[in-house]
């Protein structure tokens, strides 16, 4: 056990090294910061002064050092756009997303496996076809455009529910069902596939000889096995949404989440709460992982975590 | 104890005529031709033949275990009398498959569910058909583990299948098949998958386990050793019919159909002497298409005008058939049992 | 996806005939077998329809997508009160031809998805071969690289490169590939980790084929099926990507089109002209559904298992009819399903 969280330790510290490594290439050596972030009109005296009092003006290894050094410190500059340091604006935002992602994926989770489970029980049949279509058709819609069309039909026409921001339940309806929408076509789709595999695995003979009645040999030899593919794709459905797919969602329905505020920071040049925001989700993207594995270890007893 | 009187009174067992075919882009595959056999009390049938010929389509037929493509055209499989198939038949089935009669697989690293917990897997057949609550299943699980030759059973309950050997898992196959004592075993080539030293020791408990709790025992397999040692009867399957079928070591002394005599003399033994392996010339024929007359022409050293017509099973004694025009005559030169030299 | 065919007879296998006329039956069955998906079939027409208008855009769209027109603004599509023929789909707050402008977006999405999909296919197909054949430490390394940038947060450091690198289609291709070759890369060492020890390749190593011949005879056909796939569906993605991040704007820049910019300049006016996102809006969806049909449907016949299955199913379907039509029919127990 402690081998193996060493080794997740390990690569996460990789993980976050090769954060570093490219934000600060992307943003000292590619672009120009001081062009980035101050405006067209500024006068090239104002140019230097912004470099010296961010320390632009120094050699790149010095920068560098003390780009690393401000990380470790947790430092990650003041923002520029709210006048306060980054890292507190982003631990003001993190909770918002991480709720509109707990909405999203627990409604997805939650329906993935009936669906899938019943689609699978006769493959080609009517309802696997529908089952198929409709999840091909939700893996295909663009996230962005299907919560417009939500908010038009279900906001604007039929005002049901709010268009935007962020609030009581309602508030919640939209946006996570917008998340879930290809989460959930993925799921599904995987719990379906895999569904029919296991049913035709050599163990399920052995259940259906053993004369277990079938809704013991679906929902729990069947359904057991699934669970470890499934236990997979959730977990990287949850962190792709982490690391950036809450973006669209949060912009199209002005989710006050992450997401948003980094279209904000990009929007007002604020690199540094850029940064702030990909390093702590960074960060937070490298505990899931280890997390995950641990999960991973309870659902499939052969894999070992020493 | 005398064979033929055990079989002859009421069978539990009973396959009659019965049709299986597999659906595929080739075309109409007849898996099974038309298998009558039965099976008495006590009883230990053998069923060999090469792969392919039906023996396992033929137990899976027993257990329900025919998924699609596969389906049975036509035939009937009675359980002491009753019907398998049907309405009343399929609940009936339901109801004696795992508990009157069970089947142990050929390949034991995937025939146990390999996130469930052993004792788990056992305790199931136990709750579903003896109505023990968990705890009773569990203790009863552990006799089952003792009883199949497993050490620190109470252990070993809690364990997951990818912590036993190969041996060690037919083992636990053969304690969920047990669990519930039932009457008839069908054992679907169990030793196929294991270690040689494993074999003898799965064959020896499968043995005894017949003796102690009074099973029927059907043990398909492809080797013939196997069957002369364990079975009263033995039934040799071809292109998807029976084509022979006699007391054990009947068979091995005067088979009678050219194929069994081919399967024998192919058999390596290891009191002979040979420089060389024989087998029997050709392939099994394309069930697609089945040949017209007797299955076996093609490879049959004897064939002639007459096997252009379907041979029946017939009987060639009292308690032996065969399905060929010309039974009980040697196809091949080499004579069968003598050695080919001097040892 | 299965739809039932009529019955037609057991195509019994007759020995092929020399290479060419082999490789077109085989070109006519596929046809067929496609022919027989009706959704397959769709999809294809579909994508070849995308091809077409995108190739031939300047000749099929009525208008310059970028031409703009004060008394035309925000004209409803056609057929609703107000619209005229003159727009058939309308015309956005600066009165561009939103028909013309669909046309036109085609291109982004097809040249995005097509470049990005091969230059990331190509680089992790190599390294995924590298991996796989070299082993020990190339191995470690590659894969380590790959766990490593596969934890990286990936579409926000896409952002924050593209904003600080200045947007446009070239750099949203190049950063694309940049961070979707990992998955080709998995996928290919396992396989090729997979077929090493198949006992065909061991034989064939055995007996002495050269390497390249143990590659390109043994190893690459069990890459094609896959890939394939693959190749097919990280398209959708790639599509789906272009059109998410100019649609935040840091994609495709006007005067350029493209159906997520489309989107986004639209969405200031849902409430007056539904029109301007419906249309490109649809025209995404409809590009990646159809890709996707036609994936599923090149996955199952790729799958020589799938394939038996799909026929299976088929001939059941077609069996089950014929009996209901036959009524009760012969008592053919049926044990299919799990009893």
């Amino acid at each position: 056990m402690g081998g193996f969280l060493l080794r997740r330790i390990g690569q996460g510290l990789l993980v976050v090294i090769g954060v570093t490594l490219i934000v600060f290439i992307a943003t000292r050596m590619v672009g120009d910061p001081v062009r980035v972030m101050l405006p067209l009109s500024a006068t090239d005296e104002q140019r230097a002064a912004f470099a010296q009092q961010v320390g632009l003006d120094r050699p790149m290894g010095e920068q560098f050092v003390d780009f690393v050094g401000d990380l470790a410190r947790l430092d990650f500059g003041e923002s520029m756009w709210q006048r306060r340091p980054a890292l507190d604006v982003v631990l003001e935002r993190l909770p918002n997303t991480l709720k509109l992602i707990g909405a999203g994926l627990g409604l997805a989770i939650l329906l993935a496996l009936p669906l899938g489970a019943i689609a699978a029980l006769r493959p080609g049949g009517w309802i696997d076809r529908t089952t198929v279509f409709v999840g091909l058709f939700g893996l295909s819609l663009p996230q962005f455009w299907f919560g417009l069309i939500l908010i038009v039909f279900f906001a604007v026409t039929l005002r049901w529910l709010p268009t935007s921001g962020m609030g009581g339940m309602a508030y919640y309806i939209l946006p996570a069902v917008t998340l879930a929408m290809p989460s959930l076509a993925r799921l599904v789709m995987l719990v379906r596939s895999s569904m029919i595999d296991e049913l035709n695995q050599q163990y399920v003979k052995t259940a259906r000889a053993k004369g277990l009645r079938f809704p013991r040999v679906v929902m729990v030899h069947a359904m057991r096995n699934t669970l470890v593919p499934f236990v997979t794709l959730a977990g990287w459905e949850l962190i792709s949404a982490l690391a950036g797919y809450t973006v669209v969602v949060e912009t199209v329905f002005a989710w006050p989440g992450l997401g948003l505020t980094a279209m904000q920071a990009i929007q007002k040049s604020d690199l540094f709460l850029l940064q702030a925001i990909v390093f702590t989700v960074a960060i937070l993207i490298v505990v899931i992982n280890v997390a995950l594995d641990v999960v991973y270890k309870l659902i499939d007893p052969r894999i070992r975590l020493a | 104890m005398s064979v033929s009187a055990i079989s002859s009174s009421a069978p539990l067992l009973e396959v009659d005529n019965l049709k299986v075919e597999f659906d595929t882009r080739r075309g109409l595959v007849q898996g099974l031709r038309g298998v009558t056999l039965s099976i008495g009390r006590g009883e230990t049938l053998g069923v060999v033949g090469e792969s392919g010929s039906g023996k396992s389509v033929t137990a899976q037929a027993v257990m329900g275990l025919i998924d699609m493509p596969g389906r049975i055209a036509s035939g009937d499989i009675r359980w002491k009398g009753r019907s398998l198939f049907g309405r009343d038949g399929e609940r009936y089935a339901q109801d004696i498959r795992g508990k009157e009669v069970a089947m142990v697989f050929q390949d034991p690293m995937t025939s146990l569910n390999p996130v469930l917990k052993i004792g788990t897997q056992i305790g199931e057949v136990l709750e579903r058909h003896l109505g023990m609550t968990r705890a009773q299943a569990r203790n009863r699980a552990e006799e089952l583990l003792a009883a199949v030759g497993i050490s620190a059973p109470r252990r070993r309950l809690d364990q997951h299948p990818h912590e036993f050997s190969g041996g060690m898992r037919q083992r636990v196959m053969i304690a969920m098949a047990i669990a519930c004592e039932p009457q008839l075993l069908i054992a679907d080539e169990p030793t196929t998958a294991l270690d040689v030293t494993i074999q003898a020791q799965i064959l020896e408990l499968l043995a005894q386990l017949q003796e102690t709790l009074g099973l029927s025992v059907i043990l398909i397999t492809h080797d013939l050793g196997v069957v002369a040692g364990l079975c009263h009867r033995v039934a040799v399957m071809y292109a998807g019919q029976i084509i022979e079928t006699g007391l054990a070591e009947d068979v091995f002394e005067r088979p009678a159909h050219p194929y069994t005599q081919g399967l024998l003399r192919s058999t390596p033994r290891l009191d002979e002497v040979s420089d060389r392996l024989v087998s029997i010339e050709g392939t099994p024929p394309n069930l697609v298409v089945p040949p017209e007359g007797c299955s076996f022409q093609q490879r049959c050293p004897l064939s002639g005008e007459a096997c252009r017509k379907a041979p029946r099973l017939e009987h060639i004694r009292p308690d032996a058939e065969a399905a060929c025009w010309k039974p009980s005559v040697p196809a091949w030169a080499t004579p069968l049992m003598s050695p080919s030299m001097p040892s | 996806m299965a739809i039932p065919m009529p019955a037609t007879r057991p195509v019994v296998a007759t020995p092929k005939a020399q290479r060419g006329p082999a490789f077109l039956s085989r070109l006519d069955e596929l046809g067929r077998e496609l022919w027989q998906d009706k959704l397959g079939t769709l999809g294809f027409a579909v994508i070849v329809a995308l091809l077409l208008m995108a190739i031939f855009a300047p000749l099929i769209a009525p208008y310059d997508p970028a031409a703009q027109s004060v008394i035309s603004r925000l004209k409803p599509p056609a057929w609703l009160p107000k619209g005229s023929w003159e727009h058939i789909l309308g015309t956005d707050h600066l009165g561009r031809d939103v028909l013309s402008r669909v046309i036109y977006g085609a291109r982004a999405s097809l040249l995005v998805g097509v470049v990005v999909v091969l230059a990331a296919g190509t680089f992790g197909v190599v390294l995924g071969l590298w991996a796989g054949f070299k082993g020990g430490r190339t191995d470690s390394v590659i894969m380590r690289i790959v766990d490593v940038q596969v934890a990286f947060p990936g579409l926000l450091l896409i952002l924050l490169v593209i904003s600080v690198i200045g947007p446009s289609m070239t750099t949203m291709i190049i950063v694309l590939a940049i961070t979707n070759w990992m998955v080709y890369a998995r996928v290919v060492r396992g396989i090729v980790l997979s077929v090493r020890q198949m006992p065909y390749v061991e034989a064939a190593e055995m007996i002495g084929c050269r390497t390249s011949r143990v590659i390109f005879r043994h190893i690459l056909p069990n890459l094609i099926s896959p890939l394939l796939t693959l190749g097919i569906l990280e398209f959708t993605n790639i599509v789906l990507a272009e059109a998410a991040l100019s649609f935040l704007g840091l994609g495709v820049q006007p005067p350029a089109t493209s159906w997520g910019l489309d989107v986004a300049n639209g969405r200031d006016y849902i409430f007056v002209a539904w029109w301007l996102i419906t249309f490109p809006g649809m025209s995404i969806a409809i590009t990646v559904l159809a890709v996707n049909l036609f994936a599923s449907w090149v996955r199952v016949t790729t799958d020589p298992q799938e394939r038996e299955k799909r026929f299976a199913y088929q001939r059941a379907k077609a069996a089950a009819r014929r009996g209901r039509k036959a009524g009760a029919g012969p008592a053919s127990q049926n044990q299919g399903g799990r009893s």
